[in-house]
């Protein structure tokens, strides 16, 4: 069993430098929601000189799109989204000043170099399990983009949650390390992801 | 000529809609309890355990299991001495999972222009319903709140035909390779050979719905989902990716015969959230 490295937002280059590839982090402070439509929209708003309606510097992006909150929750079910998706935006968004992101699934080449040179992290929090994730999101609110819904931007207050390292600030990459490492097929791993995700 | 109302289709879809993204099938979750015994890697069943503890978690607490409550599948199998009374059953089917989705406080993920504007609709209608008429005076609905993680990463293709088992092989291994984390692992795989392309894709799904350890009828067949368990948790893949030996829960293959220029094979992803629930009028 790893222990759990207890990191709290906004991360500082010495927290990031720290971290190496399948460590476990438990994550407390404020996160940022954001997928698809929320980051084109920051990406083009930065692009016309306008003021982002959060603060990226330091922070960490969370590609979640939850469900409606039952009443007396503050969110619902809030898991990871498949980070491949927001791959062509993420080197831009490393640039305006994000260290740390949390999604599920591998990255492309683009944005392991992009992590490399902005001293950022890229984490995964299991995927499919939305509920459990729950239990550490102790405040959530929208902060922009209200008419994407589940899509807005939310700043969340988390405490502990939990996620893994898999892409850090020198180029290691867990989910290649670790395919390698149990590998027991002579099958060569075919070169790049499928398309789609 | 049996009589079903309309209205007891809507309720019993907006029931199987709330469920199914609730409760997590025993047979999976005991497929993924067996999985874990048989990990290698401490990492990867740190990541079972994860899952196994959502299931819990969703259960006690009434939370989705995944903040991704899908696309509404619906497979439909109509008795043909059926009539359904006092409504479209089309319309019935919709209007179960409009409610089901609003009273769940589940997630509507459904854009309505796929390529401009992409809407969303509001209520994750229209559900993908597939219907087929069998003997007899029952209605089975069978649904699949289906992931996007997953399905996005189906995947099809044309063999030459005297290729035959092993392109099907290498082709499902380089499919789970290729999506690494994306569809979420440890999956169930469905596969679909032979028909026509529509046909193999929709026998592909429609494997999904089998019990985790099921086998196929046909001893061949069933020989070949033995030989696609075995060379898919060969790849190392891993519960989430990380590396590990639980890639696959299952391998479920179902074939029909196609044309003699044809060797059709189609892949149906489904994650370990792997949400079913069926319910016969």
């Amino acid at each position: 069993m790893n222990d759990s490295i207890a990191i709290t937002t906004p991360l500082t280059d010495d927290v990031i430098g720290r971290l190496k590839p399948g460590d476990h982090v438990s994550i407390s402070g404020v996160i940022y929601t954001a997928r698809d439509a929320a980051h084109k929209r920051l990406i083009e708003m930065a692009d016309r000189g306008e003021a982002l309606p959060l603060e990226l510097r330091g922070q960490i992006v969370y590609y979640v799109g939850p469900t409606p909150p039952r009443p007396g929750m503050v969110i619902g079910s809030a898991g990871p989204t498949t980070a491949m998706r927001l791959d062509p935006y993420t080197p831009r968004m490393l640039e305006l000043g994000l260290k740390g992101i949390i999604g599920k699934g591998g990255r492309g080449p683009a944005v392991r170099q992009a992590i490399v040179a902005h001293h950022a992290v890229y984490f995964i929090a299991v995927g499919g399990t939305g509920a459990l994730l729950n239990r550490h999101i102790k405040k959530a609110e929208v902060i922009a983009f209200e008419d994407l819904g589940t899509e807005a931007i939310r700043r969340l207050e988390v405490e502990g949650f939990p996620a893994i390292v898999v892409n850090d600030c020198r180029g290691g990459d867990l989910l290649e390390e670790g395919r390698r490492q149990y590998r027991t097929s002579a099958r060569p791993v075919p070169a790049g992801q499928a398309a789609g995700g | 000529m049996r009589e079903i109302p309309a209205p007891a289709i809507a309720d019993a879809i907006a029931k199987l809609a709330v469920e199914a993204t609730h409760f997590l099938p025993e047979d999976v979750e005991g497929a993924i309890r067996s999985a874990r015994a048989g990990e290698k890697s401490p990492l990867a069943i740190q990541v079972i355990d994860e899952i196994l503890e959502n299931a819990a978690v969703a259960r006690e607490r009434m939370l989705p299991l995944c903040q991704d409550t899908g696309t509404a599948v619906v497979h439909v199998e109509l008795g043909q001495d059926v009539h359904v009374a006092g409504g479209y059953v089309v319309d019935a089917i919709n209007e179960g999972i409009r409610r089901g989705y609003a009273e769940g406080y589940l997630r509507k993920s459904i854009a309505a222009r796929p390529f401009s504007a992409r809407t969303n609709t509001g209520d994750n209608t229209p559900g993908v319903i597939h219907f087929e008429i069998v003997p007899g005076d029952e209605l089975k609905l069978m649904f699949m709140p289906k992931g996007g993680g997953c399905e996005n990463m189906s995947r099809y293709q044309n063999f030459l035909p005297g290729m035959g088992r092993k392109a099907v092989v290498d082709f499902v291994c380089e499919t789970v390779d290729l999506a690494g984390g994306n569809p979420c692992p440890p999956l169930i795989i469905g596969v679909g050979i032979g028909g026509t392309a529509e046909k193999a894709m929709t026998i592909a799904k429609h494997a999904l719905f089998r019990k985790v350890g099921s086998r196929n009828a046909d001893p061949e067949v069933a020989e070949l989902e033995d030989e696609l368990i075995e060379a898919v948790n060969a790849l190392g893949v891993g519960p989430q990716a990380v590396g590990g030996t639980t890639t696959a829960l299952d391998v479920f293959v179902e074939t029909h015969p196609t044309h003699i220029t044809s060797l059709p094979v189609a892949v149906s992803m489904q994650c370990h959230s792997a949400r079913t629930r069926q319910l016969v009028l």
